[in-house]
């Protein structure tokens, strides 16, 4: 029986030959027990060495491995081939980021949106070694938790128009962080981040499109989280309008 | 680096993109209904008359194809909201998350009981 095979019609770039990307075919071997990933390695170890792609763990774990497939951010370890058949299944860079090369894009911008909301626990004072740590009960945990499970893949800024639109818009997974450490009942920085993310750029560029949760692919919300955050801002000012001498 | 320029029709990209397009551009018709009524409740400040000339217009065809276009825009934004209030209303009772059908359930039972108020004061009259 013959071997039977799909069509892969990925992006390349290569700054150095072409001024903009252009589309390459390749025919690897359909398994059944492939995922994207597996075909794009397929391609790269057998058939063309120079076809460049970021991967790591292989798992849905790292977040390396986004790309567009057939025009929806996906994470190429983590969708079988047989979703795809009988193809042709094309494969481009994560849209709305800068291509460095073929399916690689540069994400500096995105990490320094992320460092913008300070997503790390705040503290007003640590409290010293000697006394322990921060105990925390399980109602504790849940209450942040589902945004804890963020891997940085990046697929909600490509899913999201505004960041096409507007690219200085600090984004989904961005603010869904924000709201992992506001929820955290160990951090004293909400009030920071607040400072950060209430204006155009920040919460309020946010449409409520809701395609940044569809693609998630560890259904961590960052729709959900945005709105929470424009939620918690209209309080603030609300509270602030009708209680000008209560504290901020 | 290449950075691919955002196509002018990018909401014909796909459904969900679209579809958010048309919830956007049916709150016009939710603008055209608010100031409907505020020339309504100024036709009524003209005494009987007034308001007779205003119900008189909003029954020619004009009035009654655009009413009818805007009726169909105004619950498709309605609906399409009920149906994401879960994720912007978070309810905890008992620790527990409420679930999304309860929330937007309850948006949508609100709508039915103030209708049929509005229905029952017209009935009534």
């Amino acid at each position: 029986m013959a071997e039977s095979t799909i069509t892969l019609d990925v992006a390349r770039y290569r700054p150095e030959d072409e001024t903009e990307p252009t589309f390459q075919s390749y025919e690897v071997p359909y398994r059944e027990d492939w995922v994207v990933l597996d075909a794009l390695n397929h391609v790269k170890d057998q058939l063309d060495g120079s076809l460049t792609f970021r991967w790591s763990c292989r798992m849905g774990v790292c977040g390396s491995c986004g790309m567009m497939v057939n025009g929806t951010p996906t994470l190429t370890c983590a969708v079988p081939l047989s979703d795809y058949m009988p193809g042709p299944i094309r494969i481009e860079p994560l849209q709305f980021f800068p291509v460095v090369r073929d399916l690689v894009v540069d994400i500096s911008d995105f990490i320094q949106k992320l460092q913008k909301v300070q997503p790390w626990i705040v503290r007003d004072e640590e409290k010293p070694i000697a006394d322990g740590e921060y105990i925390q009960t399980p109602a504790e945990l849940e209450a942040y938790k589902q945004f804890s499970m963020c891997i940085n893949c990046m697929l909600c800024y490509s899913a999201c128009p505004v960041v096409g639109l507007e690219p200085e818009f600090t984004g989904p997974a961005a603010i869904a962080l924000a709201q992992r450490y506001n929820l955290d009942s160990r951090d004293q920085g909400a009030a920071g981040r607040m400072e950060a993310l209430d204006e155009h750029e920040g919460m309020w560029g946010c449409t409520f499109v809701g395609e940044c949760t569809t693609v998630c692919p560890k259904n961590v919300d960052p729709a959900g989280a945005i709105q929470l955050y424009k939620v918690a801002s209209a309080t603030n000012w609300f509270k602030s309008m009708l209680l000008p001498w209560g504290s901020k | 680096m290449y950075r691919r320029p955002m196509p002018w029709g990018w909401w014909w990209q796909n459904g969900a993109y679209f579809r958010f397009i048309v919830r956007e551009l049916t709150s016009v018709f939710v603008g055209f209904f608010a100031v409907l009524s505020i020339l309504q409740v100024r036709a009524l400040g003209q005494g009987a008359e007034g308001y007779e000339r205003f119900v008189e217009r909003l029954g020619t065809p004009v009035f009654i194809v655009l009413n009818s276009v805007a009726l169909v825009a105004v619950l498709y934004h309605a609906i399409t909201w009920f149906n994401l209030t879960p994720t912007v209303t978070v309810v905890r009772l008992r620790d527990k998350r409420v679930p999304d059908w309860v929330v937007a359930g309850a948006h949508y039972v609100g709508c039915a009981v103030l209708s049929g108020v509005v229905v029952w004061i017209l009935l009534s009259h």
